[in-house]
């Protein structure tokens, strides 16, 4: 889920208004960027590389010519396509999907995930803003173009939110620490990829000397993710947002029964204290909180 | 969105699972009339969302005509945490010999379907763990251990449903099943697709119901320091910083995703909440950017030209265009979300004491 500059790339809706502004950085920045889908533009060029009607037939010409396959297919798709747009990178043979999608119906995204699972992809999403890879390559909706927000280096950011993302990365670069990727799982309460997959990622992840875990109240991706942390020898910070948000409303009797104490702010913070993180109050003691655990 | 309990037995009666005979009434005249034309002893409950409701009073069992209409004589109009109470579900009593418990949720570990099933049922079950049954419904293919459970299950999927809760499912002295209690929550996000009831929303306030009518989720929480972010997780991390700092947030309010465009009606309701003494803008632009944001917050702010203090921290996409647009109505952004906060939290409580920590924070770290 690390994209690099030699992945090759598929933007599916990419001659939309956001399909449009975003591959324009994407390209500018490094990123291979190698086709776009619209059934409806089939045949034409978009920003230089030619769109096709579906992923499956994107990857169809690519293999007549030879020059390779989709590595990565992203989605500027709306909720009620994400899933047929989904199931079509996945025919393609993409190994990564990422579904930037918000709203996509979770029994939609448990269907997406099961498919994925089966064919040996991978979703990062749905609901999320992308990756980014500093100095590299980024895929989605982040500014990963401005050296003031990301800067090549050796932490790895994980966050279930885009603007939290952005604000970490922004205090990691004044402080003169850069990031070797930055994962965006996304926001909603089931995802292709949890904190627990991002983590083992940057955990084997070479170019990754430590990992600030950016979380959120609400689900368990952090109380599940704290048995990776407790096992890895790499410095672990973290910010959870939410200890001034009320708790969200239980879903009848199954939610407290299923989620028990977990999903606040508090049992969020105890896991991953005390599987070694070092868990700050606000997002500004993140580079202090990181270079005491590097030393 | 929560249905109410008269709204989900109604979709799992149409799918054939048995429900004491029943009708939805508003008023004291209906509620007699219904308990005369049902006989016997009937259960008149309070049709809210929230949850503890038997425990709060909002069902009673009583005899028929004359006590039902006491009862929805006590409980129409009133409250029942927090919910006003306008409907009432009239419904034979029902001669219970056992009660069981049934439900089907999102598991959010597994990313998967998750069924819960009980010999003990009733309002007591969160205490019951161990006598639960947890079975993950796996990804194509899965064998019911009952009829009702099938059902149960398909519905689920058909529904789009986040929760599926039947509690207590009775078995009648008569060797009967009949869903007593049901819970049913649907996801907002398949509207699309499916026939939803329409959604009342949970606002509590009429600024909430104006919000949500923009499109726009608003929470009052009754601080002084009006908070305006892009994205939930910058916003309750926004919110979070000015608790730590001392200070006290007036609202939750965020304009990430497709929302962005909307930072001058979202501006607007934030300076509406009374006792606002500070403004906090930290935007934080990835998808949403930071120059269509400002804009939008800037008109705002010139037209209603309030006179409070307002501090911003701009960074992330378009944060140049940004930045310029808040010095031409001359404002200059801090460098830092630490120092717009700090900026914010002095701004407000220096307008209750003169002498207060303003200065300290007004360097513009």
């Amino acid at each position: 889920m690390i994209v690099t500059g030699t992945h090759r790339v598929l933007v599916q809706g990419i001659t939309g208004k956001q399909g449009t502004f975003w591959t324009e950085r994407m390209q500018a920045y490094g990123t291979d960027i190698v086709g776009g889908v619209n059934p409806r533009k089939s045949g034409t060029d978009h920003l230089g590389v030619p769109v096709f009607s579906s992923a499956v037939e994107a990857a169809a010409h690519f293999a007549s010519t030879g020059e390779g396959g989709v590595d990565v297919s992203v989605l500027f798709v709306p909720p009620a396509g994400a899933r047929a747009a989904t199931e079509d990178a996945i025919a393609a043979g993409a190994a990564l999907v990422v579904v930037l999608t918000e709203f996509v119906p979770v029994h939609d995204t448990m269907a997406m995930v099961a498919a994925a699972t089966a064919a040996g992809s991978r979703i990062i999403g749905p609901n999320t803003a992308g990756v980014v890879t500093p100095g590299e390559a980024f895929v989605g909706f982040m500014p990963a173009f401005d050296d003031r927000i990301f800067t090549p280096g050796r932490v790895g950011i994980i966050s279930r939110s885009g603007s939290l993302g952005t604000l970490t990365a922004v205090e990691l670069t004044r402080a003169g620490i850069g990031q070797s990727a930055f994962l965006g799982i996304g926001g909603d309460p089931v995802s292709g990829t949890t904190t627990a997959d991002a983590f083992a990622a940057l955990d084997a992840h070479d170019g990754t000397d430590a990992i600030a875990i950016i979380g959120e109240i609400g689900g368990r991706k952090e109380e599940d993710a704290a048995a990776l942390v407790a096992r890895s020898t790499k410095p672990v910070v973290s910010f959870i947002a939410g200890a001034a948000s009320p708790p969200g409303k239980r879903m009848g009797h199954a939610g407290a029964i299923v989620e028990g104490a977990t999903g606040t702010h508090r049992s969020k913070r105890a896991a991953l204290t005390e599987a070694g993180a070092t868990v700050v109050d606000v997002p500004w003691q993140l580079p202090d909180a990181l270079a005491e655990q590097l030393g | 969105m929560k249905l109410t309990e008269y709204q989900a037995k109604k979709l799992l009666a149409a799918r054939g699972i048995p429900v004491p005979p029943g009708r939805l009434v508003t008023t004291v005249d209906d509620a007699r009339a219904a308990a005369a034309d049902l006989g016997g002893r009937v259960a008149v409950k309070a049709q809210v969302r929230s949850g503890g409701r038997g425990k709060a009073g909002g069902v009673v069992v009583v005899d028929a005509p004359e006590g039902a209409a006491a009862a929805a004589r006590r409980l129409l109009g009133s409250e029942l945490s927090g919910e006003p109470v306008s409907e009432l579900l009239v419904e034979q009593a029902v001669d219970i010999a056992s009660e069981s418990y049934l439900s089907v949720m999102i598991d959010p570990s597994a990313g998967r379907p998750l069924l819960l099933r009980s010999e003990q049922g009733g309002i007591e079950i969160e205490s019951m763990t161990e006598a639960i049954e947890r079975t993950i419904i796996p990804a194509g293919g899965f064998r019911a251990p009952d009829e009702l459970t099938a059902v149960v299950v398909d519905a689920f999927v058909e529904l789009d449903a986040l929760l599926m809760e039947i509690n207590p499912l009775a078995m009648t002295r008569s060797g009967r099943l009949v869903a007593l209690d049901a819970k049913i929550e649907l996801d907002d996000a398949a509207g699309f697709r499916q026939d939803h009831p329409a959604d009342p929303g949970d606002a509590t306030t009429e600024r909430e119901r104006k919000a949500a009518e923009l499109g726009l989720r608003l929470i009052e929480l009754g601080g002084d320091i009006a908070v305006l972010a892009n994205g939930a997780g910058l916003t309750m991390a926004t919110m979070d910083a000015i608790v730590a700092a001392g200070g006290a947030p007036a609202n939750f309010l965020e304009i990430g995703g497709d929302a962005y465009t909307k930072a001058t009606p979202a501006m607007e309701l934030v300076l509406s909440q009374p006792g606002v003494t500070s403004l906090l803008v930290n935007f934080c632009g990835a998808f949403a950017r930071c120059d269509v944001m400002t804009a939008g917050v800037v008109e705002a702010w010139t037209a209603l030209a309030p006179d409070i203090p307002i501090s911003f921290s701009i960074a992330g996409t378009g944060q140049d265009d940004a930045k310029e647009m808040v010095r031409a109505i001359g404002h200059e952004p801090h460098e830092t979300m630490e120092g717009a906060v700090l900026a914010a939290v002095a701004a407000a409580s220096g307008a209750a004491r003169r002498d207060g920590p303003a200065e300290w924070a007004s360097q513009g770290r």
